[in-house]
């Protein structure tokens, strides 16, 4: 494996939400909030959602990782501010499918700078850490509608 | 130590790993396997492979010989007085659980005290928290000096006449700290207290003596010294193993069978229920003759000059952080790090692309992480197979993950 490599694991754009991440903090008016951990390596996340009539209308995280978990925690969040829960919940389908390496189909939505995460597809460990805040995200969408 | 002559022992290590030579740095998770023992394996398989205590066929006779031939090989290598007190587990997790479950259960009042260590690998502590929970007891920690050391001191004020069992690692996975188990021992059983000793991190890379230890249980795995999965050891002191009930039941540990009641085969197999880890067993008795043909001595040397040699590499990289003592005389080949501002599995995966193994992760001890104040670490370990261009190599993957993420951005 070579620098190119891992370029393209690490893009700029990853880096960038790494150490400048979008949407950081805790909503005190959120209306689901959901923790989750990664127990084989100890990085964790809170996802606080404000939820009302289907739409997702802000959102925030906080928590300690990796550059790849919080880059894409900071990447999802942008993407899916202001989305209803169906297309938030369909835009964590894609991005399961694009970093496992798999085709998908991006059903004309924007996927924002998440594309720059494809690279995690090669090194499968690191898969996990890509899709914890998209498990928090799916896990609390999920509960509102119960 | 002839190291190149060790490493040709070893298939795996020859091998590129992303397009560099693969250097194994992960042994404290599992070691790898000298030819000896991949064909004791094999060997067992293609010619005698038979259940044991059965049969009075050949077959049967000969897998039986090798599976109790391993039990004395164990028995010499960790000087125990008798085959009686080496039961045969799965591992150093099944070990300790059978003492919690078996021996803990019986013996721990309410009110009575368990004293662990903050620096216990979560398989010497979740047992004894179910310990504490079945049976009201209460768990004390024994507190850690700034370097990752216990003082005996602090060991002496913690243990009380309410302390039933002291569990204890012999070497911490993380840290490296070498305990002192045999003061800690004295301490203990001056005030009534039975010592359960983790042998993980100690047994594969320093001569343990039970005997001089005196520690009442010891548990260890084969896979980290140079053996199979699926196969580890208990020792207990006779004394103690013949007032403990089974805690599994079925065949194979039986006396006599009757439709309301049995009665439990002598020591050690009464702890043994079922078909046990054959294959295991002999390939560890083939791990234990591989390791003393080199002698344990030895390796501990060996390591200890990595370690040593790692420690000054490492201390070169600016913004490196080294965990556990600095005193190298107290430390086993562990080495333990952070690099600020790069989490560790990006530390990692750096390494890995330059074909670099190391661990990243909470090294299953949270608490420990808690006590250092970081989430996670990276580690690299060292064996008797692991050269200096190894740390070589390793430093140099650091000072690039270390460019590669101030440089990125």
């Amino acid at each position: 494996m070579s620098f190119e490599q891992l370029d393209a694991l690490y893009r700029r754009v990853i880096m960038d939400h790494y150490k400048k991440p979008r949407n950081k903090g805790v909503l005190p008016d959120g209306n689901v909030t959901i923790d989750m951990n990664n127990p084989t390596c100890g990085d964790r996340i809170r996802l606080t959602m404000k939820e009302k009539d289907g739409i997702i209308e802000d959102v925030k995280f906080e928590g300690e990782g990796c550059s790849i978990s919080m880059a894409s925690a900071s990447m999802m969040t942008q993407l899916i501010k202001g989305k209803d829960i169906n297309t938030a919940l369909k835009l964590s389908r894609i991005f399961s499918l694009m970093v496992q390496g798999k085709d998908y189909d991006d059903e004309q939505l924007d996927l924002g700078d998440i594309e720059a995460l494809h690279g995690v597809s090669k090194f499968p460990a690191r898969i996990k850490c890509a899709t914890l805040a998209w498990k928090a995200m799916e896990k609390g969408l999920l509960s509102t509608n119960e | 130590m002839d190291i190149e002559r060790i490493r040709k022992d070893f298939p795996i290590l020859h091998q590129n790993v992303n397009n560099h030579p693969l250097v194994y740095l992960d042994s404290a998770a599992t070691s790898q396997k000298p030819l000896s023992v991949i064909e004791t394996l094999n060997q067992y398989y293609r010619e005698y492979n038979s259940n044991v205590h059965r049969g009075v066929h050949t077959l049967g006779t000969k897998a039986t010989d090798a599976y109790e031939g391993a039990r004395e090989k164990v028995k010499n290598f960790i000087n125990a007085k008798s085959t009686k007190e080496v039961i045969f587990t799965r591992g150093t997790t099944t070990s300790i659980n059978l003492v919690a479950t078996s021996f803990g259960r019986e013996i721990v009042k309410e009110g009575d005290e368990i004293v662990l260590t903050y620096m216990e690998h979560h398989s010497n502590l979740i047992p004894w928290q179910q310990v504490a929970k079945k049976t009201g007891a209460t768990l004390k920690y024994f507190p850690l000096q700034e370097d990752g050391t216990l003082s005996l001191e602090e060991v002496r004020h913690t243990i009380s006449e309410k302390t039933k069992i002291v569990a204890i690692t012999y070497v911490s996975n993380v840290l490296g700290t070498i305990n002192p188990i045999k003061e800690i021992v004295e301490i203990a059983h001056s005030k009534g207290a039975v010592v359960v000793v983790d042998g993980a991190q100690s047994t594969p890379h320093l001569k343990v003596d039970v005997q001089d230890l005196d520690c009442d249980f010891y548990a260890f795995s084969g896979h980290k010294m140079c053996g199979p999965t699926g196969i580890g050891v208990l020792y207990g002191k006779e004394h103690l193993l013949e007032q403990m009930e089974p805690v599994e039941f079925g065949g194979e540990m039986i006396d006599f069978v009757e439709l309301y009641d049995s009665t439990w085969k002598e020591l050690p197999w009464k702890f043994e229920g079922g078909t046990p880890t054959i294959a295991g067993a002999i390939g560890l008795g083939a791990a234990i003759d591989y390791l003393e043909s080199i002698g344990m001595n030895e390796i501990q040397n060996h390591e200890h000059q990595l370690a040593e040699y790692a420690i000054d590499k490492l201390s070169e990289i600016n913004g490196l952080t080294i965990y556990g003592p600095k005193e190298i005389s107290k430390r086993a080949g562990v080495v333990t790090f952070n690099i600020d501002g790069v989490h560790p599995h990006d530390v990692a995966t750096v390494l890995d692309t330059e074909g670099i193994a190391v661990r990243a992760g909470h090294h299953c001890a949270q608490p420990l992480m808690k006590w250092l104040n970081v989430t996670a670490t990276a580690r690299a370990s060292f064996y008797l197979y692991n050269t200096k261009e190894d740390v070589d190599r390793l430093a140099m993957g650091l000072v690039k993950a270390k460019e590669f993420f101030s440089d990125v951005f």
